[in-house]
């Protein structure tokens, strides 16, 4: 057995204390550790900044070289004269879609769950619907949308077409538009409820001037972030039938014809073979219709960050 | 015998000290209780003995969360093998002074110490002090139980096992010693494995106590141990103390004044003080005295006020 | 009013019977198409217009896929997550958090686009030597990428359920920082860590557009092992595959497979969800 205490010699007490207390403090695996979860934090970032600055690469000098008319112009299978007005045209209609069905309809689900519903195995059963509906693949609301909105509701549609699209899209946010509001709802301190059934008014404004407007910061989150995630899918609107943007095909602008959106441009775009004939290649014009649709969703979601950040601001009261 | 060496040495000074003249002998590094015991006369709570070596020399502490001062101008001298208790009204910054003796403020982002915490003469925020070291040797038991989500047994080996010690036998022995010592064994020896919250709060907060003695601290600090207990867990946890004492350096905070009348040897009386211009609540010790003098005839006629139960 | 938010909320319902409904139908109509001869569906190799569905083949190119996607995902989310919630900064965390949320909210072709231009010729390529740049380890890298950010979020509020009481505790006796997190917090939060875990695959597997895009397989497919190096088609791919072609063929088994392997993805998705769920309650329950 090693000698755990050395021969004191002339030291005092204090000393022995004081160089146990002062062991270096050198820690190899803390260390370590922090270098490795420094790693990953660094190559996430990394990773997201090659992803952006590669786009960017590809996109600036034809963007440049393009300018408005790449933006003006319609689909086709020249890259130096080719155009995503289709693709904006079909992501918009696609927006509006959701902001117009998903969202009311997401918000007064969430307010019938929130404010009105008793905890009964039926409301409990429908909030794991919910939970569960989030959790669908969005390439099975594809199937859904093919099948209900281009199919049984054809008449109405047109089929395949962009309101079939918007229609599928705008289910398949709905969960999600339920969810965060849910949450932002239940948030609403009670008193906020009291206030307004205090001057006598009755649920429904009370939920209208009172519950609503205090958790609308959130709801709004919530909204912007499902709107970004319904201007990027791409997989639903295969299966419903929006153009791929690639060869040939010039769909028009139109509510019941053939139409594309821009997600469905890259993908197109991106399996393009190159042609040494074109001063451009499609692999540029992709990452050109990725540039915009980043910006886009980027925008959203920063948004929407904004938004919260501020939201939880004001309510810790700082 | 090969308890590792963050551990082993605190026995070493603890008994350095204890016999207060320099030894220079090699002891082994498992301190035998009943050695300790015999070699430490145990003191009464009614008679303090002021000769008794010091542990802490507090000067002039001030802690600051922010740019808000919690706490100002406390001095006080914690001695060995005596429990030293702190009282006073809710936010006078018993807590905040407690962690400063292990140095848990460090967690807070915002706290910031000035004066002194000499411990054995070292200065505790002495850039060259290794914080953990501290904690290895000062312990602390939380106001609400807070046992690991882990087996009552590994609940208990945590702290040797991270201090180096592997030995399944060796780690038996402490964990059956620590719970003895805070007199859970009987209760759980034959469920070691069972989960630590799935013991009722007063077993839970004996079972921290067992995690606090298991590393063989010199100091235990104990922040309102019986606040969440109902009466009967609490005295046993006071019966506890008292047979501790022998061992180790207590300090606890309680808002149940008559706990500390019962367990302590000295206390330590806080106010707030509320600045007029300001309206700010900064607290201040008032009167440190043995805990027989403090309850019977105080120095400060606030400490009178405050425990006759004429305060605020 | 009442009515009309029931109304609303009831079309959660309405959707979860519609999408059973539809793939129940479709898978049915699948096998008529196929005239119950299920031979086919372990034939040799994906090769919808001969009638030759082999299941093994998608779905061991999804197992491969999102098995390289975890790998991804796992080490550089978990890493992420144990970095923002016990170690950074407020500062640092202001800024890295939402760093990883643009991640988040990355389209999925902008990912595609990126692994097919950039992970199959810049790295892929040059470090493996495939036999076309196109294969499934560009496709998993890719939809690594994607799952990253909800394997560390989903960790992320695991670890910040763990109480401060718990961490005190472990500093209290003398631990360091490191065996603080790695041997109280991490194991306090496992329950969350697993879920973050299932989410992810659940995730990983259900993507489609990098499949699609950057996995290599284009309508046919062949199981040749496990080799992420070739080509292959993920179940979601199948699907995005099966669509096109004339809307007379919509009516064949070609086609109608399409509600076949969305009725398999919709299945196991939703088991993974829901063990996932599980996990998350027993996170809040525990606290
Ligand atoms: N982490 C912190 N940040 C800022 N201020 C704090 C922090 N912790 C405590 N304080 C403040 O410091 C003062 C002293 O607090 P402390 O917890 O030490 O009081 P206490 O005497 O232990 O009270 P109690 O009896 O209620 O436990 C209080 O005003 C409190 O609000
Ligand atoms: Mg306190």
């Amino acid at each position: 057995m090693a000698l755990a205490t050395p021969a004191l010699g002339g030291r005092t007490a204090g000393d022995v204390v004081r160089a146990n207390l002062t062991k270096s403090q050198r820690d190899v695996p803390g260390l370590l550790a922090l270098i490795a979860l420094l790693t990953s934090v660094l190559v996430t970032i990394l990773v997201l900044f090659t992803l952006i600055g590669t786009i960017l690469v590809d996109a600036v000098p034809f963007l440049r070289d393009r300018g408005g008319s790449f933006v003006t112009r319609t689909i086709g299978s020249n890259p130096d004269v080719i155009g995503l007005w289709p693709g904006l045209y079909g992501s918009f209609i696609i927006g509006l879609g959701v902001i117009v069905i998903a969202f009311p309809l997401g918000i007064a689900a969430a307010v019938y769950l929130e404010e009105y519903a008793k905890p009964t195995r039926f409301t409990r059963f429908v909030q794991i619907n919910i939970r569960n509906l989030a959790g669908v693949p969005a390439v099975v609301y594809g199937v859904l949308g093919f099948t209900i909105f281009a199919g049984w509701l054809g008449g109405l549609t047109g089929g395949k077409t962009v309101i079939a699209a918007a229609l599928t899209l705008a289910v398949l946010v709905l969960p999600i538009v339920m969810i965060t509001s849910m949450e932002a709802i239940r948030a609403v301190p009670q008193g906020i409820r009291d206030a307004g059934y205090g001057v006598g008014a009755s649920r429904w404004e009370t939920i209208r001037d009172h519950v609503l407007s205090y958790a609308a910061p959130g709801i709004l989150t919530g909204t912007v972030l499902s709107l970004a995630r319904a201007l990027g899918e791409a997989a639903p609107l295969i299966v419903v039938g929006a153009l791929a943007g690639g060869v040939g095909l010039l769909p028009e602008t139109s509510l019941d014809g053939k139409f594309t959106a821009l997600p469905m441009l890259i993908y197109g775009w991106s399996g393009q073979p190159t042609d040494a004939d074109n001063r451009w290649q499609f692999s540029n014009s992709a990452a050109a219709a990725s540039v915009i649709l980043l910006a886009l969703v980027l925008f959203f979601n920063f948004a929407a960050i904004l938004l919260r950040n501020r939201y939880e601001r004001t309510r810790t009261g700082s | 015998m090969a308890i590792a060496n963050g551990v082993s040495t605190v026995a070493d000074h603890t008994d350095t000290e204890s016999s207060s003249t320099v030894s220079t002998t090699t002891r082994p590094e498992v301190r035998n209780v009943s050695e300790v015991s015999l070699s430490t006369t145990a003191q009464t709570a009614d008679s303090p003995d002021d000769s008794a070596p010091t542990v802490y020399d507090i000067e002039d502490l001030g802690v600051y969360y922010g740019d808000f001062k919690a706490v100002r101008d406390a001095t006080l001298t914690i001695r060995q093998h005596e429990i030293t208790a702190f009282i006073g009204p809710s936010g006078c910054g018993k807590t905040t002074v407690l962690r400063c003796l292990n140095r848990m403020n460090d967690f807070i982002d915002t706290a910031r110490v000035e004066g002194t915490v000499l411990y054995h003469g070292v200065d505790l925020y002495d850039p060259k002090v290794n914080s953990t070291e501290v904690r290895r040797r000062i312990g602390m038991v939380f106001q609400k139980p807070n046992p690991f989500p882990k087996s009552i047994y590994d609940n208990v080996a945590y702290g040797p096992r991270i201090a180096g010690m592997k030995k399944k036998s060796e780690l038996d022995g402490v964990v059956e010693k620590a719970l003895r010592g805070a007199a859970l064994w009987d209760e759980v020896h034959n469920r070691l494995d069972a989960s630590g919250m799935s013991l009722s709060g007063g077993q839970q907060q004996r079972l921290c106590i067992a995690r606090a003695i298991a590393v063989d601290p010199e100091v235990i600090l104990m922040d309102e141990p019986c606040s969440s207990l109902d009466p009967i867990a609490t005295s046993r946890i006071e019966e506890l103390m008292q047979e501790i004492k022998r061992e180790y350096t207590i300090v606890i905070v309680t808002h149940n004044m008559q706990q500390a009348a019962r367990v302590s040897d000295r206390t330590a009386f806080f106010i707030t003080e509320i600045n007029k211009e300001s309206d700010r609540r900064t607290g201040v010790l008032v009167e440190f005295n043995p805990t027989e003098k403090i309850f019977s005839n105080p120095d400060d006629e606030r400490t009178e006020q405050y425990v006759t139960g004429r305060f605020g | 009013m009442r009515g009309v938010f029931l109304g609303a909320a009831l079309t959660a319902v309405v959707l979860s019977a519609l999408i059973l409904y539809t793939l129940f139908k479709g898978t049915f109509d699948f096998f008529r198409a196929i005239e119950w001869d299920f031979a086919t569906l372990a034939d040799s190799g994906w090769y919808p217009r001969s009638s030759r569905f082999d299941l093994r083949t998608i779905v061991i190119g999804s197992i491969v896929v999102s098995l390289i996607a975890m790998l991804v995902a796992v080490p550089l989310g978990l890493g992420t997550a144990i970095y923002l919630a016990e170690y950074a900064s407020r500062r640092v965390r202001r800024i890295v958090k939402p760093i990883v949320e643009v991640l988040a909210g990355m389209p999925s072709v902008a990912v595609g686009f990126f692994a097919v231009y950039v992970i199959a010729p810049d790295l892929v390529s040059r470090v493996f030597d495939p036999r076309q740049p196109k294969n499934m380890l560009v496709a998993g890298l890719g939809i690594g990428l994607l799952v990253i950010p909800i394997m560390a979020s989903v960790c992320e509020d695991a670890l910040a359920a763990v109480p401060g009481s718990l961490r005190e505790a472990s500093y209290g006796v003398g631990a360091k920082k490191v065996t603080t997190v790695f041997q109280v917090v991490l194991p306090a939060a496992v329950s969350g860590i697993v879920a973050a875990f299932i989410i992810s695959a659940s995730r990983a597997i259900g993507e489609t557009m990098v499949a699609t895009m950057a996995a290599g397989a284009v309508d046919t497919a062949v199981y040749k092992g496990f080799s992420p190096l070739e080509p292959g088609m993920t179940m979601t791919a199948a699907m995005t595959n099966a669509v096109g072609g004339s809307d007379q063929a919509a009516a064949e088994a070609p086609f109608k497979v399409l509600f076949f392997v969305g009725f398999l993805l919709f299945m196991v998705t939703l088991l993974l969800n829901t063990i996932g769920d599980r996990y998350v309650q027993r996170v809040r329950q525990k606290y």
